[in-house]
């Protein structure tokens, strides 16, 4: 077993050895180095076969048309064009978007963006389970609204929203609906021939490909209409410029095809480790899941020790790589918006960690970090005035506390 | 968060050795125990410093210290770090003991800042409260 071990899967993923390979072959003069838009020899003819061939790698893991999959830099931009794409060319319909306050900043930030151009939008609480539900969705609804942008599983905490139902709203009213669906490629089955979503955005690098590459679903039947965000050649149909990059692409194209492959498997072991992971923890005191237990993705454990600070478990933990809700592992020193948003109280977020499981984790490290994680939390409460306090029966929220 | 070589070992060293680093708590209502407790935990960060006092000529001095500390790595290594400063020392050289000592001491980064000057009150409110016993 090597050291330090990875649980930060649903940050990024290493790319999986066969996408390496594949990406290697589209660089060198030797390989398939050609501009995919060069249609007057046969360098260009080539990578244009390459990249149609991953586009329909994409296209079948979530069974949609390959026409309907536009190329993006990741997840972030693809977020941006949808959201802010799609907004600007239908404000003649309306000027109001609903969405909820645990999506990603790629979203939120988007949205911030449009109210700035005087859109109006309206931010779910959802419950306590992180879930948004289709009823939160159709309450929020007005003769206004163009655009639902919705995540498919929560990056923090890995709860599933039921997007086939609130698609069936939005499409029976008209109205636009995007799903962030970065975190759930190979980790849910998503069949978009099913589903009644206009736009969904994807990303490579955490589906085992590339950092730098994405796509953007965009529906054909009926059709979505998006204004383009970065100009210059007309690239993807005009809805997004830019010489392809062959190898990113091909890259993403292949992690998708092995993400469909393996999915059910890979899914199936992930979700047992997890299991395991969590019965190894849930008998000590004090010790939360954060989260709906059942709608919720295989690798993802988020995982609250009332009285240890976020961050000095991570320091403890120091062969362990994981995410803490913690503000101070944050830039901005609050604690997650997320686990707030959910109602947990800030001293259960400060006290959050995410252990994210995934494709090459394994049973071994699995017991070792169970052991790890008890022995430091043990520790640290050994360290912990509020501990004492829980100890020796004192309600810490009757306490007046001094903050200087 | 790049924290420098000093927290990471101040940190390390309270965490395996707590005893030897003076975790720990005596019964606040002792006579010779003054008790400082600041931070909350909704902020991430609540410090207990208890100092143990004696009289010698016309000083108080202090003659051990116990804490405890919830919150971030450099929380911990700051009230430690304080803990080894204040040994021996009288209530009066404690007094005189500044945020920036700590910051100096561990080279905290700038966004850390705040637990240096957490740890400052405590002792404040340490003395404050073996002061209000004598």
């Amino acid at each position: 077993m090597q050291l330090p071990i990875y649980f930060d899967y649903a940050s990024t993923t290493p790319v999986d050895p066969r996408v390496v390979t594949k990406m290697q072959e589209c660089l060198s003069i030797d390989g398939n180095f050609g501009n995919p838009a060069s249609r007057s020899h046969a360098f260009g003819w080539k990578a244009e076969e390459a990249t149609e061939e991953a586009r329909l790698n994409v296209a079948r893991l979530v069974n949609c048309d390959p026409r309907e999959i536009v190329w993006t830099s990741g997840a972030t931009e693809s977020d941006n064009l949808a959201i802010k794409g799609s907004a600007r060319f239908n404000k003649g319909k309306g000027n109001h978007i609903i969405t909820s306050k645990v999506e990603h900043k790629a979203v939120l930030d988007s949205c911030r963006q449009l109210e700035r151009e005087g859109f109006v939008i309206s931010y779910l609480d959802p419950g306590s389970n992180g879930i948004v539900t289709p009823a939160m969705v159709s309450s929020e609804i007005t003769d206004q609204t163009i655009l639902v942008s919705l995540m498919h599983i929560n990056n923090e905490i890995g709860v599933i929203n039921d997007i086939e139902s609130i698609g069936k709203i939005t499409r029976e009213k008209g109205i636009i609906f995007h799903v962030d669906a970065a975190q759930s490629t190979g980790k849910l089955p998503i069949d978009l021939s099913q589903l009644d979503v206009d736009l969904m955005s994807f990303s490579a690098h955490k589906t085992y490909g590339p950092k730098g590459i994405g796509a953007l679903y965009a529906r054909r039947k009926p059709r979505v209409r998006l204004e383009a965000q970065i100009h210059g050649g007309g690239h993807e149909r005009g809805m997004r410029s830019g010489t392809l990059a062959t190898h990113q692409i091909v890259g993403m194209g292949e992690a998708f095809r092995i993400a469909k492959e393996d999915m059910i498997q890979d899914n199936k072991r992930i979700k047992s480790l997890r299991d395991k992971f969590w019965d190894g923890l849930n008998d000590m005191e004090e010790v939360y899941l954060n989260g709906d237990r059942e709608h919720r993705a295989a690798g993802f454990l988020n995982v609250s020790f009332n009285y240890v600070e976020g961050e000095s478990l991570i320091m403890a933990l120091k062969d362990i790589a994981v995410s803490s809700g913690s503000a101070c592992t944050s830039a901005s020193l609050e604690p997650s918006y997320v686990l707030r948003a959910i109602g947990l109280k800030d001293e259960l977020a400060h006290s959050s960690i995410r252990f994210a499981i995934g494709r090459f984790t394994t049973d071994e490290e699995v017991e070792y970090t169970i052991g790890l994680v008890r022995d430091a939390v043990g520790k640290l409460r050994e360290l912990s005035p509020l501990w004492d306090m829980y100890k020796d029966g004192v309600d810490l929220d009757t306490i007046e506390w001094s903050t200087s | 968060m790049a924290y420098s070589k000093k927290v990471i070992d101040k940190f390390e060293k309270t965490l395996q050795e707590p005893e030897k680093h003076h975790v720990g708590r005596w019964d606040p209502s002792e006579s010779d125990i003054g008790t400082g407790m600041v931070g909350a935990p909704a902020c991430g960060d609540v410090m207990r410093l208890q100092i143990k006092c004696e009289r010698r000529n016309n000083s108080h001095v202090i003659s051990d210290v116990k804490f405890k500390t919830y919150g971030c790595g450099s929380a911990i290594a700051s009230s430690s770090e304080l803990v080894d400063m204040l040994k021996g020392k009288t209530l009066e050289e404690a007094k005189e003991i500044k945020n920036q000592d700590i910051v100096d001491a561990l080279e905290l980064p700038a966004i850390k800042i705040h637990c240096s000057v957490l740890a400052e009150d405590s002792i404040h409110q340490a003395i404050k409260d073996y002061e209000s016993k004598i």
